[in-house]
């Protein structure tokens, strides 16, 4: 009995990856193309020079950064959408510092990469406000702002950022050489400087999570926000902190692929970043020390698929496709495991997350 | 009436028409309890589908029905996450709106801005003579006039028939339908299936009729989370949802000729804003706290009637897993 619920286990962990497989292999051979030779590709392209794997790491730290910050919204109860407008403002603010201040690059910098942060809390404050003041949920707070932050960098870059050659929907005139962060090197390139500010924001996001009042209110307001208010968390403030701490990681993400990747505003400069990151939470729920590791494999198929265009004719979106049935998947089949589980046993129940936090949070009191 | 506002009001009602199906799907399923988060994605992949469907087959009617399983496959992935896995249904909602939007533009990617079928203008005999609402309301495509008898097929349904009670009362308060014998997961799934049907119907009204063809990225993106909204605006009622629909391309198409129009400089681009705006101004106002707010400042003799007519309470148990013991 013990070995065939192991051996269930271990099988309903490895289904959905490749059930997902299964499914896009059909698909690629449904739009004529060779599911081996695109995995193939996908491969390549994420590992097979120093190019393309810091290429991969070039999607894998904004793409953490939002991971780890929306892990604090999410243990918050909170579905912020509105990430990649948090991202797209980021970027927005940073490029602002890049274009029309001049100072010394030890000094830029970091301005840039703070007013980034600014621009993403301000636009997630946005939605924490309309959500807890206005009644307005934040899921479509967040993607009307997504939606505006998208428009107002397009203005931006079509208006009044428009190159001096004249107007481009395309981008802004390059930022000078002192604006970008300087890469490792020619053939690694990679921002030192970013590489720090994520290994930071994991160990801020996790040990606030774990070991701090904060963290314990935002887990609170996250499993059940009425008792969280009866026992005397004050939800309303843990919400917009909450909103805050995933917007400025945001926004530091936004700014990483203006001052980075590209070294111009474009618009929808978040490229999906936003989204790909509450893929990625979805999966590990509120285990933020997984977040990174989940966030390399969704950074190498995405890196892995940019140059399918040019290799096979397929579209980029293969990489969206695959990540999406990844992560449905995975929830399916967690599904399935706790029913399979609930069926075989009545066990004396424990008591419920909910009560046991309750009982936790009063102790701290 | 002059001709160019009668056309102009046409085109309004034809813009209308998926946002108005696509809003009563959802409001059929949210009304049994369930949250079908998808619909931007799912608006999109029965587009692509229900587009490559007519064009293989040469006959819209196949594009129609393709797209309409398209949509109710999706919204039964919800309801078996839901019901039978216990799984979050805004989560599985989020990730099959992403998943659909790419899957359309992967699978869809031969099928780009190329000529296909259409659904045609049917002028109805007799009533297109009606004057004003002739023009304005029976010149259309037949999914207009489906879209019609939808909005009173709806209404019938849910306030004047038995089993649009139990319906209401699945999604109201499932414990007391279950006492008094409804099959409430039951209906959950029939339900959820129907409005996703109408969600992949309104796909196909994009794809065969209000924007032709297929493109990425697709042109309609977005407006599954407007007529999400309209939802909400709407109050769950399937007149007021409809009202909320025409407002919005009314709104929509009023902004657009004030783009065309030589005399007023705004940028173009920022016209692309108004419909987001919009969306959280309407949802501001008939918030608990915005009803509030506006009443304050109203007359007496019209408070009363604001706020009945704004009010806007979703289902008791929207969002909610009934688990029968």
């Amino acid at each position: 009995m013990k070995n065939r619920s192991t051996a269930l286990q271990i099988t309903l962990t490895i289904l959905p990856i490749i059930v997902s497989l299964v499914i896009t292999a059909v698909l690629i051979m449904a739009v004529g193309s060779d599911p081996r030779a695109v995995f193939e590709k996908v491969w390549e392209g994420a590992f097979r020079d120093e190019r393309s794997i810091s290429q991969v790491i070039n999607f894998w730290i904004p793409l953490t950064l939002v991971s780890m910050g929306l892990t604090v919204t999410f243990t918050a109860g909170l579905w912020n959408i509105g990430v990649e407008g948090q991202m797209m403002l980021g970027a927005v603010f940073a490029s602002w510092v890049a274009l029309y201040t001049t100072l010394d690059p030890i000094l830029l910098v970091p301005l840039e990469v703070l007013m980034a942060m600014a621009g993403g809390m301000l636009w997630a404050l946005l939605v924490g406000v309309l959500k807890t003041r206005m009644g307005v949920h934040e899921i479509f707070g967040g993607v009307a702002l997504n939606a505006l932050a998208n428009v107002f960098s397009i203005y931006l870059i079509t208006g009044p950022w428009q190159p001096p050659e004249g107007g481009s929907i395309q981008a802004t005139p390059p930022f000078p050489e002192g604006a970008l962060l300087p890469p490792l090197s020619d053939s690694f390139r990679v921002s030192l400087l970013a590489l720090v500010i994520v290994g930071l924001a994991i160990v801020g996001v996790v040990l606030a999570l774990r070991g701090t009042r904060w963290g314990l209110q935002l887990k609170a307001t996250g499993k059940n926000p009425r008792s969280a208010l009866l026992l005397g968390v004050p939800t309303e403030r843990s919400s917009l902190t909450a909103f805050m701490v995933c917007g400025g990681l945001a926004g530091i993400a936004g700014s990483y692929r203006v001052l980075f990747t590209y070294g111009s505003l474009r618009p929808l400069v978040s490229g999906g970043i936003g989204f790909l990151g509450l893929l990625v939470v979805l999966l590990i729920a509120t285990r933020a020390l997984w977040a990174p590791f989940v966030a390399f494999a969704f950074a190498a198929i995405l890196g892995g698929s940019t140059r399918l265009k040019i290799a096979l004719q397929l579209d980029a979106s293969l990489a969206g496709v695959l990540q999406g049935f990844l992560v449905l998947t995975v929830l399916l089949s967690n599904g399935l495991r706790q029913r399979l589980n609930r069926g075989r046993a009545a066990e004396p129940s424990a008591p419920t997350p909910a009560e046991a936090l309750a009982t936790e949070v009063a102790h701290h009191e | 009436m002059n001709e160019e506002l009668l056309n102009i009001l046409r085109s309004v009602v034809a813009n209308a028409t998926p946002l108005v199906i696509a809003s009563l799907g959802e409001t059929i399923t949210e009304r049994a309890g369930v949250v079908n988060l998808s619909l931007d994605g799912s608006i999109i992949l029965s587009a692509m589908v229900g587009f490559v469907a007519a064009l293989a087959s040469n006959s819209p009617l196949v594009g129609i029905l393709v797209a309409m399983l398209a949509g109710m496959i999706i919204a039964l992935i919800i309801a078996v996450a839901d019901i039978e896995l216990k799984q979050d249904q805004i989560a599985i909602g989020f990730i099959l709106t992403l998943l659909a939007t790419d899957l359309a533009t992967f699978a869809g990617q031969d099928y780009t801005r190329i000529p296909g079928p259409q659904i045609l203008t049917t002028p109805l005999p007799v009533l297109k003579d009606v004057p004003v609402i002739g023009p304005i309301f029976f010149n259309q495509s037949i999914l207009t006039y489906i879209s019609y008898l939808l909005v009173f097929g709806v209404w019938f349904w849910l306030f004047r028939t038995r089993p649009g009670l139990a319906h209401r009362s699945v999604g109201e308060r499932p414990e007391t339908a279950f006492a008094r014998g409804a099959k409430v997961n039951r209906l959950r799934y029939i339900y959820t299936a129907a409005g996703g049907a109408l969600v992949g119907l309104a796909g196909a009204a994009y794809s065969l009729s209000v924007k032709p063809g297929w493109a990425t990225p697709p042109n309609m993106q977005g407006d599954g989370w407007i007529a999400l909204a309209i939802v909400i605006f709407g109050g769950w009622h399937p007149f007021r949802v409809v009202l909320g629909a025409y407002l919005f391309a009314g709104l929509r198409a009023l902004s657009s000729a004030i783009q065309r129009s030589p005399d007023i400089q705004i940028p173009i681009v920022l016209l692309n804003a108004v419909p987001w705006l919009l969306m959280i101004f309407t949802l501001l106002l008939v918030s608990s706290g915005g009803i509030d707010r506006l009443v304050r400042v109203l007359p007496r003799p019209v408070q009363k009637w604001t706020r009945n007519f704004l009010r806007s309470d979703p289902p008791a148990a929207l969002g909610t897993r009934f688990e029968p013991d």
